[in-house]
């Protein structure tokens, strides 16, 4: 595909400016499942906020988002869509602290399923970072939650496609084995696996590039603009901005 | 949803951007840098059994894959000692441009310095440095990103000018001029983009005033690069021409030379990096530098430096004459 990126997923910012209903709410649920828990846990450690409170917060933010078409609203000659939704988010939950407006615990209408517990747990193994560096620390885990996010979707094309092996040795050897105190070797992964050393190299370099498309699908999808979708994929990627 | 330490996010960064070499004639090995618009990786080349340095676009828009090649073909028509080679140039099953150039050793001119090498040997790069920016030059290339972080010195001390990302040839500065506001023919950049690094960038070039910026615009950097080697910073942007001393153990007549290739307008600054080198060549060999006009004063002591050893003969012979007159 010379010329132009090798992915076929659009923008959601677009889909929830789409005049079709259905699809617009598709493009609503995707972007809140890309940004919640970014969300959550700001609003746990930025505003302070006990679980139920972050829970009720966010829940209620992605509403008064789709009631008041907020995303849809978003302008990318402004700002990336990631600060853009953070200045919404503050701005939310400032409006609902001064007003004492904020649902009542438990009363507010579940607007997605959302696995609080998995964040929650999160958080606690996290260090909790200075208020100064909370720009960054929103940044570091919509990056944590994009990889998850790309590491779940991956395991599930393994699985449907016959290359479920393929994912273990991934994630044995890219996830597991570099949070271990000795990062493991190839021969040791080969061993572990009883597949010959070639077939190990062979299926990671699979995995590898597989988990790329995802990342790189994911962010696609995620922004607004080619300008922002080559930002946000340097960001990601680690790779320094000239 | 699987859990990813910090260690295994950053583990998967370099994965999601490690490129895919399978079925060619490199192996990577690992990654060694990254820059704006991807990452350079120590690999091996298995039909030449040798390791050389690729580099890898991050993503195949092709904008930067267009920046690249150019960088390429920059590179390539540079045949020199001091610019560092290319051997090949491709693209990835992902669409993503890379090419492949020889791998360096040694360290960068920052290291250098931050190593205390002695001002000889740092006087010695830079007129290295100026032997690969003038053959540029005479070639119609300028480089428009020299910086500390962009050169590199072997081992044997060998000094080699990388980046040439920012590179630019006469008629495509005319080109880009031509255009405002749109993309030049090869879409590197666009009318009034600043280019560069803060520090190392000549006015002309900070303000985006792309027909102002030509051979003396390198001339500045040039001069950037020598008061980094003269005082191990950088200019500062709020006082980017030096005045008055810079260090006291810095030579005057340095300074001069320095002030001299920074001065604001270009028309001030040296007119060739040939006139430049021979200043500091001059100033290597004990003569008197074309940039610093030296009072009678000054130039006795530099001429009584130069010839320190004539001078202690000179006087020895007259004292032992003067011993036997006496005895």
């Amino acid at each position: 595909m010379t010329g132009s990126f090798p992915l076929t997923r659009s923008s959601l910012i677009a889909g929830v400016r789409s005049p079709d209903g259905a699809r617009r709410q598709r493009a609503f649920e995707a972007l809140v499942t890309a940004y919640w828990k970014p969300v959550y846990k700001y609003v746990r450690i930025r505003w302070r906020s006990s679980p139920e409170d972050a829970q009720d917060l966010t829940q209620g933010f992605f509403t008064m988002a789709l009631e008041k078409e907020l995303f849809a609203g978003y302008d990318a000659n402004r700002a990336r869509f990631r600060t853009y939704l953070r200045t919404c988010l503050d701005g939310f939950v400032a409006n609902e602290r001064r007003a004492s407006r904020r649902l009542k615990r438990g009363g507010g209408a579940e607007l997605l399923p959302l696995d609080f517990l998995d964040a929650e747990g999160e958080l606690r193994r996290h260090e909790v970072p200075a208020d100064a560096e909370m720009d960054e620390y929103f940044r570091r885990e919509w990056v944590r939650h994009v990889f998850g996010l790309a590491v779940t979707t991956l395991d599930r094309e393994c699985a449907a496609s016959g290359k479920a092996a393929h994912f273990a040795l991934f994630k044995r050897y890219d996830i597991e084995g570099r949070a271990a105190d000795e990062p493991l070797s190839y021969a040791a992964l080969a061993a572990e696996s009883g597949l010959p050393l070639t077939q190990v190299t062979n299926h990671l370099a699979w995995a590898r590039q597989a988990f790329r498309r995802v990342v790189l699908a994911t962010l696609r999808e995620a922004t607004c603009s080619e300008e922002e979708f080559r930002a946000e994929a340097r960001d990601v990627l680690g790779v320094d901005e000239r | 949803m699987t859990w990813l330490p910090d260690a295994a996010v950053e583990r998967l960064r370099e994965v999601a951007e490690w490129p895919d070499f399978d079925g060619t004639r490199y192996e990577i090995l690992e990654r060694v840098g990254s820059g704006g618009m991807g990452s350079v990786y120590r690999a091996r080349d298995r039909e030449l059994d040798r390791e050389v340095a690729l580099k890898v676009l991050s993503l195949p828009d092709p904008e930067s894959a267009a920046r690249m090649l150019r960088e390429a073909r920059v590179i390539a028509r540079l045949e020199h000692p001091g610019i560092v080679p290319i051997h090949d140039v491709g693209r990835l099953p992902d669409d993503r441009v890379f090419y492949a150039m020889k791998l360096v050793a040694g360290e960068r001119l920052d290291q250098l310095v931050a190593r205390g090498e002695p001002l000889p040997g740092r006087l010695r790069a830079f007129e290295r440095i100026c032997e690969a920016v003038a053959f540029a030059h005479a070639r119609g290339v300028i480089h428009r990103d020299l910086k500390p972080e962009n050169v590199m010195v072997g081992p044997f001390g060998e000094v080699l000018v990388m980046d040439w990302g920012l590179a630019r040839g006469g008629s495509a500065v005319a080109a880009e001029a031509a255009a405002p506001g749109t993309s030049d023919p090869v879409g590197t950049t666009s009318h009034g983009a600043v280019l560069g690094t803060p520090g190392y960038m000549a006015p002309e070039q900070a303000r985006g005033d792309v027909l102002s910026v030509g051979e003396r615009s390198d001339i500045y950097g040039l001069g950037a690069l020598l008061h980094f080697l003269l005082v191990g910073t950088p200019p500062t942007a709020t006082a980017p021409i030096p005045t008055g001393r810079l260090r006291s153990d810095v030579p005057v007549a340095l300074q001069a030379v320095c002030r001299k290739a920074m001065a604001a307008e270009p028309a001030a600054r040296y007119a060739t990096v040939g006139e430049l080198a021979g200043d500091v060549a001059r100033f290597l060999a004990g003569d008197a530098v074309g940039a610093y006009p030296e009072g009678t004063l000054r130039r006795a002591r530099r001429l009584a430096r130069k010839h320190r050893a004539a001078i202690v003969l000179i006087a020895a012979y007259l004292l032992m004459r003067l011993l036997l007159l006496l005895f």
